[in-house]
């Protein structure tokens, strides 16, 4: 959805590399309450991931039977659930998975990206279309759709899932590769460089690569809420993270068994995935805007 | 416009092909024998030999690529391990269903989408329009799935307005459309804010032009300006968004589905991947990859159909 406007972003931003992105985006984030509310929302998962093992008030895996389905109280902020475990501490748990699982594999796929997309745009043109084709295809596949097939195919477990999310954003990250470097490749300063007898190698890495990390990084970021919501939906189907992993889709799923009786499963299941969320796009909005001043007219 | 009418088709069918080629290497990229990994690790050699048989994997890779390329071609996606059915069947009777789910999740969003983003244009920079940035923004992000078990809760489990599970009753089209409420919205309400957002923008471009100007110049009412001139412009570029919508609207729908057990391909595919039963869910994704394919250069038509000015264009 993003794609054409993302890869003209790049393009944009390649051209004019801004040293001072770091600084204007402090300043953005100032004057932009909605951002600031994204940062914190962001900033309190990340400290709930880090923190985790130190800040969670029970033992998430911890089953005490006796205490099962007690409703949220002082003592279990969130209740406990079938088995007697805190939700609140898995809830705290899950944060880990979630930033774990989308951070790495939005990482591996970047630089899987990294690779195809100057192949793409610096390499032979029959190479080029090739890729273009395979990236369009896998560009085709609703991103759950190819998740189940994986799935069927080798078993749910966290490796299927890393190599499920890493197959769906590559395409998307070699495809802004690809248009930033072809943006870049005949740009004056890169023709010099060639004349002086550079190699291809040496002329990607040194000097196209710089120019067009920046925004890629800020863009494969915004990624992050889409990762992360394929994680959990994956999970609660049964088909992501095996059990008793405390991510939030498997609270979600064994929440849903218990509805009627013990609602707040799913309501305490829910809420950090809206949270993180709305975080990572609020943050995200005020990114892209920073990037693009075209955009930040029309809307 | 016949020519890039028929590239595109010709795309459509090159990135189904693709496709077909991606799932086929990845059922043989598969550690080990296929069919050991669909009957599980208590079948006996002579079972995984049938099905290797029954599924054509004894014979040289090209030839079975081939043939399946020629079968799907035929409408022929293989026969359920289990039930012994044929996929194209069972595809068949599940697609209307998901279709129908898309369709009003569609409607849902078409239906407060455009309202909003036009007022919002109209009324613009006003605490309003910021609520509806906000909101936009907020639908986009919010998992379809933790929509669909918040509406389930709230509105079935507590409120008792709605049915829990189930698409309603054959035949019975009040039912049925009774059934369709929640996990439509659950579908369409993410649709909301890219949408709304869409005929914001493109309601400001257009308010601009200098048909608006003449129009008011002649003292055509507001309103009149606003619908018949404006806004019938304004909605085009969400008629070409619809077709990438498809995709996205489709992985809500495997939750809305099994969320509310509804009978569709969502909730064929999953549980079809549960028992790893692979001839169902590579012909249940396949047809969702044609069904994303397609719908492209449908919405491109769509569109030359409905603006003279692109039609002129080609």
């Amino acid at each position: 959805m993003s794609a054409p406007t993302s890869e003209a972003i790049v393009a944009i931003t390649a051209e004019a590399a801004a040293p001072g992105l770091a600084a204007g985006l402090l300043r953005r984030l100032r004057s932009d309450p909605l951002g600031l509310l994204g940062l914190c929302l962001v900033l309190l998962v990340v400290f709930c991931a880090l923190t985790a093992p130190w800040i969670e008030p029970y033992n998430p895996f911890k089953i005490r039977v006796p205490e099962r389905f007690h409703a949220p109280s002082l003592v279990h902020i969130f209740g406990t659930d079938d088995l007697g475990r805190d939700v609140f501490s898995r809830v705290i748990a899950g944060s880990q998975i979630a930033l774990g699982v989308s951070v790495s594999s939005i990482a591996t796929a970047l630089f899987l990206g990294l690779i195809l997309g100057l192949c793409a745009g610096y390499g032979p043109r029959w190479l080029d279309n090739l890729l273009l084709l395979i990236f369009d295809s896998l560009y085709s596949f609703p991103t759950v759709m190819l998740g189940l097939t994986v799935v069927t195919l080798f078993g749910p477990s966290l490796e299927t899932l890393m190599s499920v999310v890493i197959t769906i954003q590559t395409p998307g990250y070699a495809r802004l590769i690809r248009t930033a470097t072809l943006a870049t490749k005949n740009s004056e300063y890169i023709l010099a460089i060639r004349a002086l007898g550079s190699s291809s190698g040496r002329v990607l890495m040194i000097h196209i690569l710089p120019n067009i990390i920046g925004p890629i990084l800020i863009i494969a970021s915004m990624d992050i809420p889409s990762v992360i919501t394929l994680e959990a939906g994956l999970t609660y189907l049964g088909m992501g993270i095996p059990p008793p992993a405390a991510s939030w889709g498997r609270i979600l799923q064994e929440g849903f068994d218990s509805i009627r009786d013990a609602p707040w499963i799913v309501i305490a299941g829910g809420i950090p995935l809206i949270f993180t969320t709305l975080g990572f796009t609020f943050l995200g909005e005020s990114l892209r805007d920073l990037l693009d001043p075209k955009l930040r007219r029309v809307v | 416009m016949l020519t890039y009418t028929l590239q595109r088709i010709a795309l459509s069918i090159l990135i189904c092909l693709t496709s077909m080629g991606l799932l086929f290497a990845a059922l043989h990229a598969i550690p080990g024998d296929p069919a050991s990994i669909m009957l599980g690790s208590r079948a006996t050699p002579e079972m995984r030999q049938r099905l290797n048989h029954e599924l054509g994997l004894d014979k040289p890779i090209l030839v079975q690529f081939v043939t399946q390329v020629g079968n799907i071609a035929q409408g022929d996606f293989g026969t359920d391990i289990f039930s012994k059915r044929s996929v194209g069947t069972e595809i068949m009777e599940s697609l209307p269903k998901t279709l129908a789910l898309i369709g009003a999740g569609l409607g849902w969003a078409v239906l407060i989408a455009i309202p909003l983003g036009c007022y919002s244009a109209l009324k613009r920079g006003t605490w309003i329009d910021r609520l509806t940035g906000i909101l936009s923004v907020g639908t986009i992000s919010i998992p379809s799935f933790v929509v669909a078990i918040y509406a389930l809760l709230l509105f079935s489990v507590q409120l008792g307005l709605f049915p829990v599970i189930g698409a309603g009753d054959d035949g019975d089209i009040r039912d049925q459309l009774w059934h369709l409420v929640l996990p439509s919205f659950a579908v369409g309400l993410g649709w909301v804010g890219y949408l709304a957002r869409i005929v914001r923008a493109s309601m400001l471009e257009v308010m601009n032009e200098n048909h608006i100007r003449t129009a008011r110049a002649f003292g055509l009412p507001e309103g009149k300006i606003v619908l018949h001139y404006a806004l019938r412009i304004a909605i085009l570029p969400t008629v070409t968004l619809l077709g990438l919508a498809i995709g996205g609207l489709l992985s809500s729908a495997v939750f809305a589905e099994n969320i509310f057990s509804r009978p569709g391909i969502g909730k064929l595919i999953v549980d079809a991947a549960d028992v790893r039963n692979y001839p169902v869910v590579q012909g249940a994704v396949l047809s969702t990859v044609a069904l994303f394919a397609f719908a492209m250069p449908i919405s491109d038509l769509l569109v030359a159909w409905l603006d003279p000015r692109v039609r002129a264009n080609f």
